[in-house]
């Protein structure tokens, strides 16, 4: 199972935390900073995996950003890499090549998109073809409930000038 | 403005394995024209502009100002803009907690776009574990019941991502319905929902059986995923879950994992030529528990089982994912030898292979195929051990590990030869898990006493900063034990101490062994064939010993030691006798207590008592291996548990040792001993040392420990009993210093007066300590046999104390002109028939009074009333005329070698002691 799945930027910044078993906010911040002090510093010719208090934390570099999935013991580290690159895939299909700063302003979507992929710290669905599909129907109803908004309170404004 | 931020901000220029990952472009795409997510921006903005962490919180105490007051209104057009922004503030490390009402309110609004930013900021700003969620349960229910199918899944999201126990029983009905649901989406969501519910509360477990093994038929991918991850966590939870799939579902699985294997190209799900390997994997894991244990099931898989390990790409990361899924599968399930040998080669390619990560993956699971097949891992063991030599801290930490399981009686001396070569060049943050392995392995299987001793030599040579302090205890026990290689140790330390002094184990054991066999070294004693002579003057001894006393990188332990040795050389190298003593002097004025007062103490020994220094520094008695194993492991050693209950306190005291004892208690000057209860190992030695050295720090951290504990431990210090009182729950470190001289006082004097005939002997011992405490000569004047029993008893004598098995009579003495201090003979009958024993005597007494006890006249005695033991005790009452004595009394001693501990507390003094 996935703890939780971390996003750190090559500057140690935070960009996306998603806990899927309980810690309390100080041992989130505890394990954020602990955590990328470690992966930061690491080489870059260096496998993939760090063993960390019990668990293993399995993580990627792409550009400036490092995806970190935190897994038990006897979880299988290259299917991991394999889960991470499969959302980088989807982020960047979904962002029209991705960068931090997608993540960064739009960073609400990225969590979306995660919600599509893992729940309970499982993976949910390898197509990633069905993920943008759903993605994009939610994205078009949230559309539709603005214009309707919007289109409502243009009446209004109309009725009452 | 935007632009620039860009590109400073995004200037990693990492390998970017996504295709297109970086091309050059514009600002922001802007999706929609959501006002508030523009506001959002803003914010964002302005926080990634700000300079300094102050600038920033500046910032945010800004919007989080204006998001409460927006809350208290009850603000409904912001609510979501302001939970967005809220989001991010978290994101950076900030409370928020009172954005919480706003995600349950907004949960609750009947819109998706509401709904939706709410169910995010749930999961992002609250946990399982608070209260609040509660709340929530029941728009969750009604979002499971909503007609619209995306607010369905947000709502299984929401439900399977935080869900607490409470949460899971109420819902968990509405979620087994969805597994029935009509779109495979919220099917495949409500599976891992119940994952998490299942995993919450184990007991729901039946009621998802029939809907998961329904599941298990699935075309959908994420539908099918989703559903065998369900089956996998039922059958860890639930035995009746394991044994239905297991009957029913095998060969459907086995067929759904052939058809997946031979599928043809489906672009929708294939990675790197394989199709869907995340299915896979899922699949081949709950094989795994289905074959485990089950010899038909194993059977049923074989077949699909050799295809995958034998049929699966692996020039790519997802074909190797498989087969590791796949070997570790063929090592759970039922033995098949044939694909066992499969596993194993697979495991070999991986090892061999170039990519760091097969390599560690490979490791892991070698670690587990040596349960199963020891012989193939064997096989390996040098390309494991190239493995400890990585320069990856991940692999090396695996390697090192699997060598350690490797180990065993016939290859041990290799192993360990190569790992110590190692450690000349390793690095320095993995040296201590090595040293700690390799110490492991010497002292497990360590056959010859020589071999141990070279091989701890080298450890301690090469890092002997990270080696733990038992690891240096043991050594100097088997040392001691080891008699015809004293001369061989002594000399190879002296070798080591040359080239690596600066290896703060390895000085202390050269400290030690140049303190005991000093001779030896300079006279190239018990020479093995193997040696070469080597010239060492006495000067050069204590050079070493002056080295170790004097670098500043040297700590208080190893100073002590380093005292302890010219103390001992002092005597036996009469030629460096006058050097010894003036580096001694030296330390009178450290500002550590313990070596000022040794120093003192020690120079005393050599200026004034010359007649009994040669018997004081004699050879420490051999260490006792068995004993001191005992105490590393936590037991007791003689006396391990009592009839009456288990103790610390039957540790034997100065008396029943054997004549060596009052040596060790004269040697043994610990002032401030504060023993830790719970430690092992560091005391014994230290004790036996005399190095009491633990620091007033500990001894504050020992306050909890039952006193009566430190007591008594504190009597195994010195034959007589410091007069600690039992009700006393505070020592506080002035109290310590008081007693500090009398403890050492007790321990010195009390002995000789046994040995030393002449009243001139003790008169001058206690000389030696009038300059420490003028105060205590006074007390210590009774000592002197002299007035003793001038005095007619004029109190009755009482019946202290009275068992089944043992009566103690207690007869009382007074002295002239000193009212305070009574002279009690305590006098021990056996009133059993058989004979008692390592019989010891313990006292306790309140602060007040302050306690001597004297040496045992024997420590048997005799069955059936047929003699008795006496025992002098001095007790000085210092609220003489208030307070009346009272005493806590321990026995221990043993019968036909059980051991007895009797204890009781003596109330019935006669007024006015």
């Amino acid at each position: 199972m996935i703890q939780y799945v971390l996003l750190i930027s090559r500057q140690g910044k935070v960009r996306l935390t998603k806990w899927y078993s309980p810690y309390s906010q100080k041992e989130r911040t505890k394990i954020i900073r602990e955590l990328s002090g470690v992966i930061l510093t690491r080489g870059p010719k260096l496998c993939n995996f760090v063993e960390w208090k019990g668990y293993k934390v399995v993580y990627k570099r792409y550009a400036s950003l490092y995806f970190c999935m935190c897994i038990d013991q006897d979880d299988n580290e290259l299917e991991v890499l394999e889960i991470i690159h499969h959302f980088v895939e989807i982020l960047d299909r979904y962002f029209g090549s991705v960068c931090e700063l997608d993540l960064i302003f739009n960073f609400h979507k990225a969590y979306y998109i995660l919600d599509e992929l893992l729940i309970a710290g499982e993976l949910q669905e390898s197509s990633k073809k069905t993920i943008a599909r759903l993605i994009a129907a939610q994205d078009s109803l949230v559309e539709t409930a603005k214009e309707e908004a919007g289109s409502l309170s243009n009446i209004i404004a109309q009725a009452t000038k | 403005m935007m632009i620039m931020i860009w590109g400073l901000k995004w200037c990693g220029g990492g390998r970017a394995v996504v295709t297109d990952w970086w091309c050059g472009g514009g600002g922001l795409r802007v999706e929609s024209g959501e006002l508030w997510v523009e506001e959002q921006w803003d914010m964002i903005r302005a926080i990634r502009a700000c300079k300094t962490a102050a600038e920033e919180r500046g910032v945010v105490r800004k919007e989080c100002a204006a998001i409460r007051a927006a809350v208290s209104e009850n603000d409904h057009d912001y609510r979501h803009r302001n939970l967005a922004k809220l989001m991010f503030i978290h994101m950076l490390g900030y409370p928020t907690h009172f954005g919480q009402m706003d995600c349950l309110k907004s949960i609750a609004s009947a819109g998706f776009p509401e709904k939706r930013i709410g169910y995010l900021g749930l999961m992002l700003l609250l946990d399982e574990r608070q209260e609040v969620l509660m709340l929530v349960t029941n728009s969750v229910k009604q979002d499971l019941n909503h007609s619209n199918q995306y607010i369905v899944g947000l709502a299984l999201c929401a439900l399977g991502n935080i869900c607490s126990a409470e949460m899971a029983r109420d819902l968990a009905p509405e979620v087994e319905r969805l597994l029935q649901s009509r779109d495979p989406n919220i099917r495949k969501k409500a599976a891992l929902c119940s994952v998490r519910i299942v995993r919450k509360v184990s007991d729901l477990a039946e009621n998802f059986i029939s809907s998961a093994a329904a599941l298990l038929k699935e075309k959908h991918h994420g539908a099918l995923i989703a559903g065998v991850q369900l089956c996998t966590d039922l059958c860890r939870v639930s035995a009746e879950a394991l044994e239905y799939f297991r009957k029913k579902c095998t060969e459907g699985l086995v067929k759904v994992l052939k058809d997946v294997v031979n599928s043809p190209y489906a672009p929708e799900y294939d990675v790197a030529g394989v199709t869907d390997p995340f299915l896979h994997i899922r699949l081949l894991r709950l094989l795994r528990l289905l074959g485990h244990g089950d010899a038909d099931a194993s059977d049923c898989m074989n077949d699909i089982l050799a295809q995958v390990a034998s049929k699966t790409e692996t020039n790519k990361n997802a074909g190797n994912a498989i087969l590791y899924e796949c070997v570790e599968t063929i090592m759970s399930i039922e033995d098949n030898s044939g694909l066992r040998v499969l596993a194993i080669n697979i495991l070999g390619r991986f090892l061999s292979n170039r990519d760091n990560n097969i390599r560690y993956v490979a490791l892991n699971m070698l670690m587990k195929a040596i349960a199963v097949d020891a012989k193939a891992v064997q096989r390996h063991r040098v390309t494991i051990l190239e493995c400890v030599k990585d320069s990856d801290a991940s692999i090396r930490k695996r390697a090192l590990e699997l060598v350690f399981l490797l180990v065993n009686d016939s290859n041990f001396k290799p192993l360990t030869k190569e790992l110590v070569d190692y450690l000349e060049i390793s690095d320095q943050d993995f040296k201590e898990d090595l040293t700690d392995k390799i110490c492991s392995i010497v002292e497990k299987f360590s056959m010859e006493k020589i071999w141990y001793i070279d091989q701890m030599l080298k450890v301690l040579s090469e890092a002997g900063n990270f080696v733990k302090d038992e690891v240096w205890h043991a050594l100097i026990v088997v040392i001691s034990n080891a008699s015809d290689l004293h001369g061989y140790t002594v000399r190879s330390l002296y070798k080591a101490f040359q080239s690596s002094s600066e290896q703060e184990s390895l000085v202390r054991v050269v400290v030690w062994c140049i303190g005991e066999y000093g001779e030896m070294l300079i006279n190239n004693i018990g020479m093995l064939d193997r040696e070469e002579p080597i010239t060492v003057t006495e000067s050069d001894a204590v050079d070493v010993l002056e080295i170790s006393m004097k670098r500043h990188t040297s700590d208080i332990t190893t100073r002590s030691m380093s005292l302890i040795a010219l103390l001992k050389l002092s005597s036996r190298f009469p030629s460096c006798s006058k050097r010894i003593s003036d580096i001694i002097i030296q330390h009178k004025g450290s500002f550590v207590l313990e070596l000022q007062q040794r120093s003192i103490e020690f120079n005393s020994i050599i200026a004034k008592h010359q007649s009994i220094r040669s018997a004081l520094v004699e050879r420490m008695p051999v260490l006792d291996e068995a004993t001191y194993s005992g105490r590393r492991s936590g037991s007791l050693p003689t006396a391990a548990s009592t009839s009456t209950g288990a103790s610390p306190l039957n540790l034997p005291n100065g008396v029943t040792k054997a004549p060596a004892a009052p040596l060790i208690d004269l040697l043994d000057l610990s002032s401030d001993y504060a023993p830790m209860p719970s430690s092992s190992g560091g005391d014994f030695l230290q004790d036996l040392l005399g190095v009491g050295l633990t620091p007033i720090s500990s001894l504050s951290g020992t306050n909890q420990a039952p006193t009566s504990g430190t007591d008594v431990l504190m009597d195994l210090l010195s034959i007589g009993t410091p007069s600690f009182s039992p009700i006393q729950n505070d020592l506080s470190t002035s109290q310590t210093s008081i007693q500090a001289p009398l403890e050492s006082l007790s321990s010195i004097s009390s002995p000789l007066s046994t040995q030393v005939s002449s009243h001139a002997g003790a008169g001058s011992m206690i000389d030696l300590l009038d300059g420490l405490s003028p105060s205590l000569s006074m007390k210590t004047d009774p000592t002197q046999p002299d007035f003793s029993g001038t005095n007619g008893s004029i109190y009755p004598s009482i019946v202290a104390f009275q068992s089944n098995n043992l009566k103690m009579e207690f007869s009382f003495s007074k002295q002239h002109g000193n009212p305070q201090t009574t002279l009690i003979d305590a006098t021990f009958t056996n009133l059993s028939s058989n004979v008692y024993t390592d019989f010891i005597f313990q006292a306790a007494v309140p602060k007040f009074i302050q306690l001597h006890l004297d040496p045992a006249t024997s420590n048997t005695l005799p069955a059936s009333e047929n003699g008795s033991t006496t025992q002098r005790v001095r007790v000085t009452n210092s609220q003489h005329g208030q307070k009346n004595l009272a005493m806590r009394i321990r026995i221990a001693y043993k019968v036909n070698n059980k051991d007895v501990l009797e204890q009781g507390q003596i109330s019935n003094f006669p007024p006015g002691l």
